[in-house]
């Protein structure tokens, strides 16, 4: 039955090169943990993105719920977490998935450093991994206002001091982020946007990139 | 090494990591799914019996009033106002929704010059007879909804509005 519904698509639009590009490939040996143990340290990279991918469908269902309005943020979280079915797993998933997202991310970047994949011709892909670093540490910070309790409003407050001790444009930067000169109403659903529309574009586009520039240029050889 | 296997090595590998890693998935989809989709599978709450008007206050022609009660939207409770049309008949309390049964638009009673004796929609000119039966020709398919009433203290009481069929 699958098959043959795969076959009628496949005979209209041939998808079977386009999957075979994307999905089959040559994985060199030295990658391999099959071949040695220690290659798993290869595997930091997807597990990124399936924790980023986990993040991104959870977060699509926590919004079918969020409100993120000053009245109502924190009562709709906390309906959300303890009267909706599976919701305590669904925003666990989300916050402790934040959590290891950038867990992940990390321990991706020092294999990456301590393998020197990011020497020539690769110099490109470490840029843009480390906005990528900077896109989801963006994330964490405005997802971490949006329960909208004690624990958000200080954090943010903290955060945007720190923005504020920029010189010259401190101010503006605090300003702009916050949408004020306090944390408020403006605040939260700026943030909000950020975190579901801003950021998650930008990552979006960025791991395109990082993903076409490996299949592009391979993976690096052996230490 | 024993020969013909009934499961190949391959196959067999197949099955194991297609069945851990559906697992897998599973376990990652089904909490979020059933998360998704919890408003269909909650139960309907049974609302309270609410006081609307006094028994003395109808008389034979529909008269509009007021129903007023709370509405829990999960994280907001919400006062809700709705219109019942009420009236006797006879001895008995007749409690029509205004609801029409068309497409959800609101009913009046004898606002349609040349039917003064029967409830008129206006956004499709669907009509209703006195006692909520819908006139055929017009757009509405089933009369008008019925709430349970009682009466307690000289209060009309109602309930839930259900269909007259």
């Amino acid at each position: 039955m699958l098959q043959r519904i795969y076959d009628w698509i496949d005979d209209r639009i041939d998808v079977t090169p386009l999957w075979r590009d994307v999905a089959d490939h040559e994985v060199p040996e030295h990658v391999n943990p099959g071949y040695h143990f220690s290659a798993f340290v290869y595997c930091f990279g997807g597990l990124t993105f399936f924790t980023v991918v986990i993040q991104i469908l959870s977060g699509m269902f926590l919004t079918m719920y969020y409100v993120p309005d000053i009245v109502n943020a924190h009562a709709s979280v906390e309906y959300l977490q303890t009267d909706v079915a599976f919701g305590m797993i669904v925003r666990g998933m989300h916050h402790w998935g934040a959590s290891v997202v950038i867990v992940m991310v990390f321990l991706h970047t020092l294999r990456v450093f301590f393998t020197g994949s990011y020497k020539k011709p690769r110099e490109i892909n470490w840029v843009v991994g480390v906005l990528l670093f900077f896109i989801i540490l963006g994330l964490g910070f405005t997802g971490y206002l949006l329960p909208w309790d004690m624990k958000a409003y200080f954090a943010t407050q903290v955060g945007l001091e720190i923005a504020e001790s920029v010189p010259v444009v401190g101010d503006l930067i605090s300003n702009l982020l916050a949408g004020g000169e306090f944390i408020g109403a403006q605040t939260l659903t700026r943030f909000f946007a950020i975190h579901v529309f801003f950021l998650p574009g930008a990552l979006l586009g960025l791991i395109a990139i990082h993903f076409i520039m490996i299949r592009k240029q391979g993976i690096s050889g052996p230490l | 090494m024993e020969k013909n296997h009934n499961v190949s090595r391959r196959q067999f590998l197949t099955y194991a990591l297609l069945g851990t890693g559906g697992f897998m998935a599973a376990g990652l989809i089904m909490p979020m799914v059933r998360f998704g989709v919890d408003p269909i599978l909650q139960a309907d709450a049974e609302g309270d019996m609410i006081d609307v008007a006094g028994v003395d206050e109808l008389t034979d022609i529909p008269q509009a009033f007021d129903m007023e009660y709370e509405q829990d939207h999960g994280w907001h409770v919400e006062t809700v106002q709705e219109t019942v049309w009420i009236y006797l008949n006879g001895d008995e309390i007749v409690a029509l929704s205004p609801i029409c049964t068309h497409l959800g638009c609101t009913v009046n009673w004898g606002t349609d010059p040349d039917n003064p004796e029967q409830f008129f929609c206006p956004c499709h000119f669907g009509r209703f007879e006195r006692d909520g039966t819908n006139v055929p020709g017009t757009p509405p398919t089933e009369p008008l909804h019925r709430y349970d009433h009682e009466v307690r203290d000289g209060r009309v009481l109602l309930g839930n509005p259900s269909p007259q069929v």
